[in-house]
């Protein structure tokens, strides 16, 4: 399992530097950037100071190495030192927004707990929602339960989020005024009060994630179960006398929640996209809102960045969700 | 198609006393899907509307009232025979405005489903054939995949939008950009299952048989592997014309997608959001078109399936 994992940890180093090239390059050479919007009545020798001054002057390939020793080791350092209150960065160059003069880092710390509330626990939700109904519909196959929940998953992800955020806005919101239609990111949580008001303003973009999750996670545990209760261990169970419940919950169950935990790992990232949407729509001041902000105002160190942890995301949720599946089910462990 | 699966050969045995093709049988067995037959219906309807309507509704979806007073009088207004679903901010009909924004949608979903299946399929198609190709290319697939796709479409939107418009115009250029930008990020699923279906039909009797008789590889591929490899392929190209509309209106949503003299259901959308609380159902018709196709889409999708899948036809 061990060799197994370490395997599994050195095929990503390339896979991520890959990625990095690409994410970088394609955002480099584009013939938007804001380098070619300098006015041409900026004298020649200002707007050299100015490229000097964004560090645009060096050559791409000199770049993408700055970059990613900044984004690999300098940043870390800062992290480190931050945490312990050493000094190994020693003042080294940050990854530094074009728009804000801030640490790129620094604007994903301030931004990342907002995003990482209302996607967690909306995923959590969607999950604990997700499973009994993905059980349920398959132990009663064909009922109307089934047929509610097949209809009900097939809506959940054909209704686009940014439709569903919007009506609920206007029902819960606007005419009913139950809850808040914008996240207030400096509200802190002290007393009942104020984790009533965060309650509140959660209570909308976490049912609209979560429903969108739920459906996806409940087919494949539907699926997952049929396939399992059909089998030959199942008929054993139940021919020993075993009660339906415990064959259900803990035979059939623990079989056929290996596949679900690897789709629920698989599935993790992509929430991250797809909360950019939501953010857009609550208003939530969150990674996505940050990613589309400096997209709007050709930030491309943020860009960069931004769009490099959503990668690394992906990439470590698949290492995690092949070692989870290897730990679940010994047949996989192909070491 | 010189050749078809023994499950369809058998199936036709059984039902010897009237010949019917393979597609005869997918059908029938597609009629079965209530689901699928309803989509099927709501998706044509609303494809008709949106293909012949404009050509019974006549108002042009960018017609504003030049004279400023006239036009402030039509803005606004609610549902009226002149304006069954009433009129925008501008003016504008909005009938017209929507079935012109649906013929872009349908239109976006359809060529981007196309450019993604036909990398897809290439892709697969070569990797599953060539063995010296597999390794490679589904390493590209890999990598692919694990690039975060919303992000990326969003910096190549707003970086390559106003060059591209610059050289096509802005309606061509952001509606080939859109639509390549789209194909180039989804063709994953349809190469890894192609390839699947290629590596277990590359060593099918048929295939054998072909090549000791001297077929060269692309006969082959294009005889005897491609009409094999249809149904996945289909079932593939359906449920990718429902994610292609959804990213689309994602990057209207967004602000990021087309000019709003060139609406498409989700442009329409973000235009509506900016005055939901007075006039709601500005968002609840683009909204109510774009949730309807796609569902409809999504369950074409699962009656393409169960009708492909052989096990289960005939049943």
């Amino acid at each position: 399992m061990l060799s197994f994992t370490i395997r599994r940890l050195l095929a990503a180093i390339p896979t991520l530097l890959l990625i990095s090239l690409v994410i970088f390059l394609l955002v480099d050479l584009a013939p938007g950037s804001p380098l070619s919007d300098i006015p041409l009545t900026v004298p020649p020798e200002v707007r050299q100071k100015m490229l000097a001054a964004m560090g645009a002057d060096q050559p791409v390939m000199v770049r993408y190495f700055l970059w990613l020793k900044q984004f690999f080791w300098i940043e870390p350092l800062y992290g480190i030192d931050a945490l312990l209150g050493t000094d190994f960065a020693q003042g080294a160059q940050r990854i530094i927004s074009w728009q804000s003069r801030v640490p790129v880092f620094q604007i994903i710390g301030e931004r990342l707990p907002q995003t990482l509330t209302v996607v967690g626990t909306a995923y959590l939700i969607g999950v604990l929602i997700a499973l009994p109904i993905g059980i349920y519909s398959a132990y009663r196959q064909y009922s109307w339960f089934d047929q509610a929940g097949t209809f009900f998953a097939m809506a959940g992800f054909s209704v686009p989020t940014f439709f569903t955020g919007n009506i609920l806005i206007l029902i819960f919101a606007v005419n009913l005024g139950w809850f808040p239609t914008i996240y207030d990111t400096n509200l802190t949580v002290t007393d009942w009060e104020s984790l009533k008001q965060m309650l509140l303003q959660m209570a909308l973009p976490v049912t609209v994630l979560a429903l969108f999750n739920a459906a996806e996670i409940s087919r494949y545990t539907r699926s997952s179960v049929l396939e399992n209760l059909g089998q030959d261990y199942v008929r054993t169970a139940r021919a020993k006398g075993m009660g339906e419940g415990k064959v259900v919950m803990k035979h059939v169950l623990r079989n056929s929640l290996i596949p679900v935990v690897t789709v629920i790992a698989l599935g993790l990232p992509t929430v991250f996209g797809g909360a950019i949407v939501t953010e857009q729509i609550f208003k939530i001041n969150g990674i996505g809102a940050a990613l589309i902000g400096a997209i709007n105002v050709s930030d491309l160190p943020t860009v960069q960045t931004v769009t490099f942890i959503f990668a690394v995301l992906i990439v470590m949720f698949n290492l995690i969700a092949d070692i989870l599946y290897g730990i679940l089910d010994p047949r996989i462990r192909y070491d | 198609m010189t050749e078809r699966g023994p499950e369809t050969v058998t199936a036709s045995v059984a039902r010897a006393e009237r010949v019917r093709g393979p597609w005869a049988d997918v059908w029938a067995q597609f009629r079965k899907h209530k689901g699928a037959m309803m989509a099927l219906g709501v998706l044509g309807t609303l494809a008709l509307v949106c293909l012949v309507g404009p050509l019974v509704w006549r108002i042009d979806p960018n017609f504003i009232e030049s004279d400023t007073v006239k036009m402030f009088k039509m803005r606004n207004q609610g549902p009226s025979f002149a304006h069954p679903l009433g009129t925008d901010q501008l003016g504008r009909d909005m009938l017209a405005r929507m079935m012109f924004g649906g013929r872009i949608s349908l239109a976006v979903g359809t060529v981007a489903m196309l450019v993604a299946i036909f990398i897809g399929t290439a892709v697969g198609v070569i990797a599953g054939y060539f063995r010296r190709m597999d390794g490679l290319l589904m390493r590209l697939t890999d990598l692919f995949l694990a690039l975060p796709l919303l992000p990326l479409l969003l910096v190549m939107m707003f970086l390559f939008r106003d060059s591209i418009s610059g050289a096509l115009g802005p309606r061509l250029g952001t509606f080939l950009l859109i639509v390549l930008a789209i194909g180039l990020t989804s063709w994953m699923q349809a190469a890894r299952v192609v390839r699947g279906e290629v590596l277990a039909l590359k060593e099918r009797e048929f295939v054998l048989a072909a090549r000791s008789i001297g077929t060269p590889s692309r006969r082959i591929i294009t005889r005897h592997i491609l009409p094999n490899v249809l149904s996945p392929v289909l079932v593939a190209a359906t449920l990718g014309i429902a994610a292609a509309i959804i990213t689309e209106s994602v990057l209207s949503f967004l602000g990021l997608g087309f000019p709003p003299d060139f609406p498409t259901w989700g442009r329409l959308l973000y235009d509506g959001i900016a005055e939901i609380r007075t006039y709601p159902e500005r968002v609840m018709w683009p909204g109510i078109a774009i949730s309807l196709t796609v569902l409809s889409v999504n369950y074409i999708g699962d009656g393409l399936r169960d009708a492909l899948d052989p096990r289960i036809r005939g049943r």
